[in-house]
């Protein structure tokens, strides 16, 4: 848009858009240097007194936190630095790759999400059609969520695994219990979107339940399940992240943050979770494309 | 497309059929004769709701013989214990799933027939349901025999849950009173004390607005393991982690409420020569207050969720996080279901208390009038 428009709109979307985040980002990242600086020194003064090192210059001081091995807030440029080393520079079938290990999380990610989505879709499409489910199930869909089911992540997997489901499947069902539930909400919203106008109309052709269901609730429901389906997405990623954590993972992201909790390797803590970042926004920005590209065949363009 | 099943009432009679037949058939097996008496009763209930001139009769009668026949099947299941239930078990408890289903499609239209009371209607229907998921949970473990180290009974993980109340008192301390309560605190109050500041000041605005958004997608429960290295076993880490997880949420919803007031709203502010604080305390506060209560809504289960999930990467002997992953390695499943119960029950208190207190704050918004 901002080409046929001219260079002003261009200009405008620099000054009032990219700008300010911009800065913000800077500021951040500022913040973090100066963090990392105080929040190491006192390791590495404790350093400098056994080295008997005395009036260490404050440049010295300043490069030294920033380059420490296990420090307390790795900089921003050792994380990257970490994460170079074990993308690119790692051959993606090696366990030290963070590429293999994205990939190990990103595959439970997805299949939680597909179940989930699909599960959230069927619920909603029930509960717009009986009555009873209405009633007695979307009180229960909504307290589901007050259960902490991270927290009963462990016993979970545990349990699956002790009747012989193993692999993917057990972390995929975390990710899939946290992912019905934007799904459903928003389905229902969705298929009762519908105005009674349009209803009305749906009824003077009459149309039967399964006419107006795919020609005027599913339709008009669109909008709806993307919106739902990016937030459960980011919530089937974090299902997955921590369905890695316990019975002492092998594989994933959420083992790297567990292996780097248990050897105190911040800077693989810190990748993992930058990794695990850019992973979430990969994957909300794929569903924001698709949303927009359906919605543009639909003819709803926004 | 609002009718109900009609095939519910011959269905439930077929079971309840086909539960007779098969405990004859099956006749000097364990405990085939227990199924006469239930069966009669819920049949009998069954049939005579059908007269029932009104929703109300018809669902007293339905409920009663449901009650008495899930109270004598419930009596009777100490006969299958350690053994495999019979067929007539099975086809029994599907009918009694049935009938409660059948209960209710009827307690709802007691709310179409009698206004006055839709409300106690529509607050007994999930009740049911729930009750009836916790029986057909404990028939099915009980009937199918199903070890305890998979899934533990309700009457077990009940039992359980009595019987070790000091303990999960002394977790529900550590967890929900000090780092849940704590953190929540101060991260919804720094998020709205930020997002204050940042409506002053329109850069910040559009810099933090999309970063905030990014922030709320990510999972930021990945910070627990450098919370515990920073802050330590104890119960601040677990917070630190809390404060984290809320802020964002918070901060986004503050600031888009605190630009949801009426442009004419505002003008009208201005025609009084209202000052920027009168404005924000009279106006604008108020007509944030619906997106600040989703804020606090969501908070309250990502806040639990926070501290238990950051009690698995180190913790003193004590908390609902670290008892769950101890029990589970020791396969005590009882004792973990009896922490997942309390920790339901607190988190869906937590939350109904928000609830409660939007609904005191926020009388004046049409999503609460069109409830009444």
């Amino acid at each position: 848009m901002a080409y046929e428009r001219g260079t002003a709109t261009m200009i405008d979307f620099i000054r009032y858009k990219v700008w300010p985040v911009l800065a913000v980002v800077i500021c951040l990242l500022a913040i973090w240097y100066t963090a990392a600086v105080v929040l190491n020194t006192p390791f590495q003064q404790d350093k400098y007194a056994r080295a008997n090192l005395e009036n260490v210059a404050f440049t010295q001081l300043v490069s030294d936190t920033l380059s420490q091995e296990r420090p307390v807030l790795p900089a921003p440029h050792q994380v990257v630095e970490e994460i170079y080393k074990t993308t690119v520079l790692k051959k993606v079938t090696s366990k030290r790759s963070l590429v293999y290990h994205a990939g190990i999380t990103l595959s439970s990610t997805m299949l939680g999400f597909i179940i989930g989505a699909v599960l959230g879709i069927v619920i909603a499409v029930l509960v717009v059609h009986s009555r009873v489910l209405d009633k007695s199930l979307m009180p229960w869909v909504i307290s589901s969520q007050t259960i902490p089911i991270l927290a009963i992540a462990p016993m979970i997997i545990v349990v699956l695994n002790a009747v012989g489901i193993s692999g993917l499947l057990p972390k995929a069902f975390i990710s899939t219990y946290l992912s019905f539930f934007p799904v459903t909400v928003g389905m229902v919203k969705g298929l009762r979107s519908p105005d009674t106008i349009n209803m009305d109309l749906m009824k003077t052709y009459s149309a039967n339940g399964n006419q107006v269901f795919w020609k005027l609730r599913l339709p008009s429901s669109v909008p709806y399940l993307f919106t739902s389906l990016k937030i459960a997405v980011a919530a089937s990623l974090v299902g997955a992240i921590v369905g890695e954590l316990p019975t002492g993972a092998v594989a994933g992201l959420g083992a790297r943050l567990l292996a780097g909790s248990y050897y105190g390797q911040t800077i693989q803590i810190w990748s993992a979770l930058v990794v695990a970042a850019v992973l979430a926004a990969c994957l909300v920005a794929a569903i924001g494309s698709l949303d927009r590209m359906v919605l543009r065949r639909m003819g709803v363009a926004r | 497309m609002r009718k109900s099943f009609p095939l519910l009432t011959p269905l439930i009679h077929g079971t309840l059929v086909l539960t007779l037949v098969l405990a004859f058939i099956g006749n000097g097996s364990n405990g085939s004769n227990l199924f006469l008496i239930p069966v009669v009763v819920l049949a009998a209930s069954l049939a005579s709701s059908s007269y029932g001139s009104t929703a109300l009769a018809r669902s007293f009668l339905l409920g009663v013989g449901l009650v008495f026949a899930t109270v004598t099947l419930t009596m009777s299941l100490a006969a299958f214990r350690g053994s495999e239930a019979p067929n007539a078990y099975w086809v029994f408890v599907v009918a009694l799933w049935l009938a409660s289903w059948k209960l209710n499609e009827t307690i709802i239209r007691i709310g179409d027939e009698r206004p006055a009371l839709a409300k106690a209607s529509n607050l007994m229907v999930p009740v049911i349901f729930g009750i009836t998921l916790l029986f057909l949970w404990e028939f099915i473990v009980v009937g199918a025999n199903v070890p305890k180290v998979l899934l533990p009974a309700p009457s077990d993980i009940g039992v359980r849950l009595a019987n070790s109340l000091p303990t999960l008192w002394a977790d529900f301390q550590q967890t929900f009173l000090k780092a849940v309560l704590v953190g929540y605190v101060l991260g919804c109050g720094a998020g709205f004390a930020l997002a204050l500041l940042v409506d002053r000041v329109p850069f910040l605005r559009q810099g933090l607005l999309p970063i905030g958004n990014l922030v709320s997608a990510l999972p930021i429960i990945g910070v627990a393991p450098i919370m515990v290295m920073w802050f330590g076993f104890d119960w601040p880490s677990k917070a630190a982690v809390v404060i984290i997880m809320t802020f964002f949420p918070m901060l986004v919803n503050t600031v888009s409420g605190l630009a949801a007031s009426d442009a004419m709203h505002r003008d009208l502010m201005r025609t009084y020569a209202a000052g920027p604080v009168a404005t924000l305390v009279k106006l604008r506060l108020p007509t944030a207050m619906p997106f600040i209560f989703n804020a606090l809504k969501i908070n309250s289960t990502l806040a639990l969720i926070g501290a238990i999930v950051a009690e698995f990467f180190g913790t003193p002997i004590v908390g609902m996080g670290f008892r769950i992953s101890t029990e589970v390695g020791r396969m005590n499943l009882d004792m973990v279901w009896a922490e997942i119960a309390m920790a339901a029950l607190a988190g869906s208190l937590f939350y109904a208390s928000i609830g409660m207190l939007e609904r005191m704050v926020t009388f004046w918004h049409p999503s609460m009038r069109a409830e009444r």
